[in-house]
């Protein structure tokens, strides 16, 4: 049998390469792919999470972790559709039209991808136009804003009312982030979440879309 | 030590500037809107913010040329200006220092994570190499690596700056982990000072991330890290958010009341980061030139 531990401890240490081998042979193993991730993929990225909170692991550690986790779960979820489970669900992720940075935005993107959600990244300087696409077009169950600049942070406010006035607003969970936001600011502009990391974020996309926090 | 950076320090402590930016949008900079690109158009008004800090008594000033690598200007639509907007920004602020202050030509990080395979170590290699060439061309004094939160990209910098034979200072922004004392990558005081030293810095420092009550921990790790002279600039304190736009609470003479004790901890070249202008750079002055209480 696979050590399954093994797995739990390669996505801990953010090895890719370990998690997909270890993956790999307990599904041809016969493990239950359910059982796979709930017991040990999601418990080592949260104590991944809880290592970031306690100033253990950096933002290094979260990438390679988050990797690690992609990897695994790349070979889990064909199984998972398969038996007709329903994917958590899709996140857009862009930092908001004006801004150009992406270190922050790719960083929660790679946590998405790692708690098991779609990811559509849109990039930087995303005009709210493209964000109520995803949500029409390809089916955006959140839609996730960052801003780095007190300058640049207004475009979310723009973008929630953007998103009102095309008539998406109740399809769609609005999750903002980033240096200068604060929860009181995502409150004031009407959004659904805030999260101060990356790693809360995805705490924040499963309460938002009413799934049970794991 | 550099002997030009010895002949800086002969009388003590140096102060050198505040915050640029802000000072930029004050006189009609858009929200958003890419301040660099002001060297060329709007050079009336970034002379304006370079004499405001000689006024006040900075003995160096930095030039608008933070984000003016190729990376960052080609996100902008400015790829072609690189030596351009780099030269205009030396020219200026050289104006208005006159035989009053040294230049420090600003150079800041791509703002792409090698990381996570958004820039290559050759791109920023280039990029850096082109930046400190234009700058040294332009007659800077010295040039300075800031606001670094990756330290491999900042020992990247720091290399290509050192092959203009210009002296170079290299500054981190420690503002992660419960104590505020590592990067965003995670690393030390001790190990940011080891490696810019290594790499080549003539000085070393830190910059950004926190208001100036948590510079004297990395500061005083910072000194006992390396024989480099400590560059120190610190934001005004914590914004807080009033109507969408970013308040700093900290007054010019709190700021500077911190001013002894990182001169004591070793602290060589002072000033100020996000949040502080000219009035900052006076009250500091008075303490640390002066010699009188805040």
């Amino acid at each position: 049998m696979a050590d399954l531990k093994s797995l739990y401890e390669a996505i801990l240490n953010g090895d890719a390469k370990i998690a997909h081998t270890f993956t790999e042979q307990a599904l041809q193993e016969g493990a239950d792919p359910v059982k796979l991730v709930d017991e040990y993929m999601i418990p080592a990225m949260n104590e991944v999470g809880r290592r970031f909170e306690t100033s253990e692991y950096f933002v290094p550690e979260l990438l390679i972790s988050a990797r690690a986790m992609k990897a695994a779960l790349e070979l889990v979820r064909p199984l998972l559709a398969a038996r007709g489970a329903k994917p958590l669900g899709t996140v857009a992720v862009g930092t908001v039209k004006g801004d150009l940075h992406d270190i922050g935005k790719n960083l929660v993107a790679a946590m998405f991808e790692g708690g098991g959600f779609e990811v559509i990244d849109l990039g930087v300087n995303v005009p709210p136009e493209k964000f109520i696409a995803a949500v029409n077009e390809q089916g955006a169950h959140i839609v996730a804003m960052s801003a780095l600049l007190t300058t640049t942070m207004p475009a979310m406010k723009t973008t929630i009312d953007a998103l009102t006035q095309a008539g998406v607003r109740d399809k769609v969970k609005v999750l903002v982030g980033g240096a200068p936001i604060t929860q009181k600011y995502a409150t004031d502009i009407g959004a659904d979440g805030y999260s101060e990391n990356a790693v809360g974020a995805v705490g924040v996309a499963r309460q938002a879309l009413g799934l049970a926090a794991k | 030590m550099h002997q030009f950076i010895e002949q800086l320090l002969v009388r003590g402590p140096v102060v050198t500037d505040g915050a640029w930016g802000t000072e930029l949008q004050a006189r009609g900079l858009p929200v958003g809107e890419f301040p660099d690109a002001w060297n060329l158009t709007h050079p009336e008004r970034v002379a304006e913010v370079a004499r405001a800090y000689v006024d006040a008594g900075s003995q160096i000033i930095l030039t608008n040329t933070f984000g003016a690598n190729r990376i960052r200007l080609a996100e902008n639509g400015l790829a072609d200006r690189v030596s351009e907007i780099n030269r205009r920004g030396v020219e200026i602020s050289r104006e208005a220092a006159g035989r009053r202050a040294r230049v420090f030509a600003s150079i800041g990080p791509s703002g792409k994570l090698l990381m996570s395979g958004e820039v290559t170590e050759q791109e920023l290699s280039v990029a850096f190499a082109e930046q400190a060439r234009a700058l040294a061309a332009a007659g800077a004094d010295a040039l300075v690596i800031e606001t670094i939160s990756d330290l491999e990209e900042g020992r990247i910098a720091v290399t290509a700056a050192c092959q203009t034979g210009l002296p170079v200072a290299a500054s981190a922004v420690f503002d992660s982990g419960k104590d505020k004392d590592r990067t965003m990558m995670g690393n030390t005081p001790e190990q940011v000072a080891e490696a810019f030293t290594v790499a080549g810095a003539d000085i070393v420092g830190a910059n950004c991330g926190q208001g100036i009550a948590g510079f004297a921990a990395v500061c005083k790790r910072l000194r006992a890290a390396t024989d480099r002279p400590i560059w120190i600039k610190a934001n005004a304190g914590l914004p807080t958010l009033v109507e969408g736009r970013a308040v700093y609470e900290a007054t010019p003479t709190e700021f500077a009341s911190h001013v002894p004790e990182l001169i004591e901890l070793g602290a060589s070249f002072i000033g100020g980061c996000c949040g502080t202008n000219p009035e900052f750079i006076r009250a500091v002055v008075r303490v640390a030139r002066d010699g009188l209480v805040a």
